[in-house]
């Protein structure tokens, strides 16, 4: 066959891009991470003293805990940490021109079918998202039901009982460094409270809330669903994220009570400089069912397990996860489920696709308490490697206790074979027609369950990753 | 124009990419426009390797001859020029796509034909495909399946049939349609065939098969013997017949020695 031509694609791996603003911000903390910069970030938001007591003894289990050296290589990670600065002000943030946008991100926003308003705001160059009239009402409606959906901050501020209730209760500080460091210097993110009974039809959507924080380095986002609600939370964007952050590391935590249903979908698409190391948990009782719906798209290095404590009977969880990685980058996801109350189900569906350099890792734990009779888990992962030199691992961990459980594994690798390519291209199909449409096809059993638009937007992102993926 | 051949091999020669030797050793044949030919041949006589070489199969490679498609070569072309161009081959092993569905990839297909910035009309898609299905006695939902992903024999087979009356070809090579079909699904296959001739009777049919059965069902107007790599004999329907009742084993002594 001829030589294949290498299509002069829009590379989404290769983010060489920063925006360059010629102002530096008024007020910044000092480069790295100290108890000034805690003491200053508490003072700036004007908390109470029980959460500045709470920022201060994470930081000293933050610098007591050794960096992890079980997942990626974090090797280079503590000359990052101590160049970057943990607190900007909101009001000093970098303001940008939608000027200063390199025309080749403004044109895959444009390859991406994205409105030119909600470029900016993906662009951080802070313009008012168009939908905002809609969230408004959609607003009116959540508040008629009694649910609060707010910045962190005035979750805190505004509803401090039911904040100091739950928060830090999923995931303590001490869980691992990272959600100690962010214990430490959380900023922004969302606080959600579903009231018992109430279903909401419209997903929450983390894009509608505007607020300068939203997309903060450090985010924190605590969710309760109460007893018999119902609702679906969407965070993020298949769109590029545009950071001058080389470091996110955010902290999830979601209560879900007896019998209510709480998804939770991200999908998210970090720059190639980005280290996102992100603790994502979820509390699941009584009958009760809490879905992660997760992908993963760029960044250097992730390292994320959405999580399910299954602590009710009857309680369900599922994780389903996409990842992708291209040249250079890292995916190192999966999901944990554990279930401590008998009757409990749960399912991993772990997928996969590396991509040049790219090296996806499977890395997952199953564990089922002594008592946890008749629960039954299952734990699917598959990886699909584009090219000889993509790379895959599968790291699943069992640990049942339980006699009285059921617990299924199974694990694939895929390559794209020459003869599924030929097949597809002697239809008349390119190379990277064939590979996008393999690859499409490949995570169809999760892209499925993603709101349309998101849908739409990872297909076409995955056609736009696909170029330049032969040759 | 009309009366020069559709499809003309010369002198061909090719083998597997990275072996030595090669299976097709100085093919010759013609195709005219509409006619429908077969080419017969014991195991290992080089009939796959005839198929995957004219669809332009990466693992083959052409070390001498010429191959004309409608007087252009179509050895220059990459396997989705030959496509668009309208040569199709049906798989003698059709390939599992999990989670694109016949008509998504159907879909794609025809897209991929089109220029740059033009749509196809989903509407006219959907008709046509439920149209094709129809005329082949399939069942809608036969659509929605993953392409032959968990697929039996005769449903892959069917899929691929499926695919040559959406894609319309000048050109339908069959490689070994017939083989692993009980009766059943064989002449499921074979009406198949005859209704998209009488449909488009332009058509140019290769079958390539071992058996003479499925012969019976769709009759060709030429049948070619392949033995070695090359056409040893050339005729009309009866050298089937002939194959039927006397096998390959006379042709035995013609076959060239490798070398």
């Amino acid at each position: 066959m001829p030589q294949n031509e290498v299509v002069e694609g829009l590379d989404l791996d290769q983010y060489k891009y920063h925006f360059i603003t010629e102002d530096e911000p008024v007020f910044r903390s000092g480069r790295g991470l100290n108890e000034k910069v805690v003491r200053e970030i508490s003072a700036q938001k004007d908390e109470p003293e029980w959460m500045l007591n709470f920022r201060l003894k994470a930081l000293e289990i933050y610098n007591k805990k050794p960096m992890p050296t079980w997942g990626g290589d974090l090797s280079k990670l503590e000359s990052v940490l101590d160049e970057i600065y943990f607190y900007v002000r909101p009001q000093d943030k970098m303001e940008r021109s939608w000027d200063d946008v390199p025309p080749n991100i403004k044109e895959t926003f444009e390859r991406l079918g994205i409105p030119e308003a909600e470029q900016k705001v993906l662009a951080g160059v802070g313009a008012q998202y168009e939908s905002e009239m809609v969230y408004h009402s959609l607003k009116e409606e959540w508040e008629k039901k009694g649910v609060i959906f707010d910045s962190i901050e005035d979750g805190l501020k505004n509803h401090p009982e039911l904040f100091r209730e739950h928060f830090g209760t999923v995931i303590p500080s001490a869980d691992n460094k990272f959600s100690a460091m962010n214990s430490a210097v959380w900023s922004g993110g969302s606080f959600v409270y579903i009231p018992p009974g109430v279903e909401l039809d419209t997903p929450l959507q983390a894009y509608f809330r505007v607020n300068q924080e939203q997309m903060g380095q450090f985010e924190r986002t605590l969710i309760i669903a109460d007893e018999g609600s119902k609702a679906h939370y969407i965070e993020g964007c298949t769109a590029p994220m545009y950071s001058t952050e080389s470091f996110h590391s955010g902290v999830i935590e979601i209560v879900v009570k007896p019998g209510a249903h709480f998804r939770y979908t991200t999908i998210q698409n970090w720059s190639n400089n980005m280290y996102n190391l992100v603790t994502q948990r979820a509390m699941v009782h009584e009958n009760a069912t809490m879905e992660w719906l997760d992908g993963n798209l760029g960044s250097k290095l992730t390292m994320k397990y959405p999580s399910c404590y299954l602590v009710g009977e009857g309680a369900h969880g599922s994780v389903l996860s996409i990842a992708y990685s291209g040249d250079g980058q890292h995916q190192d996801t999966g999901g944990k489920v554990i279930h401590a109350a008998p009757n409990t189900t749960s399912q991993i569906v772990s997928k996969s696709i590396s991509k040049g350099t790219g090296r996806s890792t499977y890395r997952g734990l199953c564990q089922v308490h002594e008592g946890s009779v008749n629960s039954k888990s299952n734990v699917e992962c598959d990886a699909l490697l584009i090219n000889e030199t993509s790379r895959t691992d599968t790291y699943p961990y069992i640990e049942i206790e339980e006699k009285k459980s059921n617990i299924g594994h199974e694990a694939t690798v895929s390559k794209v074979g020459d003869e599924q390519l030929f097949y597809l291209m002697s239809r008349g199909m390119n190379e990277e027609e064939a590979m996008a449409l393999i690859v499409r096809g490949f995570i169809e059993p999760i892209a499925k369950l993603l709101p349309l638009e998101y849908a739409v937007e990872l297909n076409r992102l995955i056609e736009l990753e696909m170029e330049g993926s032969v040759g | 124009m009309s009366d020069s051949p559709i499809l003309s091999i010369k002198d061909l020669h090719a083998k597997v990419a990275d072996e030595e030797i090669d299976i097709l050793h100085g093919l010759d044949l013609e195709l005219g426009r509409g006619e429908l030919h077969a080419v017969m041949g014991p195991n290992g006589s080089g009939k796959s390797t005839l198929a995957k070489v004219l669809a332009g199969h990466p693992g083959y490679e052409v070390t001498s001859g010429e191959v004309l498609f409608e007087g252009e070569d179509l050895l220059e072309l990459e396997v989705e020029e030959r496509a668009q161009k309208g040569v199709f081959l049906a798989f003698q092993y059709p390939v599992e796509v999990p989670g694109v569905s016949i008509a998504n990839f159907m879909r794609t297909a025809l897209q991929a034909r089109l220029e740059e910035g033009e749509e196809i009309d989903l509407f006219d898609f959907q008709d046509e495909l439920l149209g094709k299905m129809e005329l082949l006695g399939m069942d809608p939902s036969f659509a929605e399946r993953s392409v032959n992903d968990g697929f039996s024999g005769g449903e892959k087979k069917r899929n691929e049939i499926l695919q040559m009356a959406v894609l319309k070809p000048k050109l339908a090579l069959m490689d070994e349609t017939d083989s692993g079909l009980d009766i059943d699904a064989l002449q499921v296959v074979a009406n198949g065939v005859k209704k998209l001739k009488e449909e488009d009777p332009d058509m140019t049919v290769l079958i390539i098969t071992h058996y003479q059965r499925v012969l019976r069902y769709i009759e060709p107007d030429h049948v070619h013997v392949m033995i070695g790599g090359r056409i040893a004999r050339s005729g009309g329907p009866e050298v089937a017949l002939e194959l039927e009742a006397e096998g390959y084993e006379q042709y035995k002594e013609e076959q060239p020695a490798a070398s």
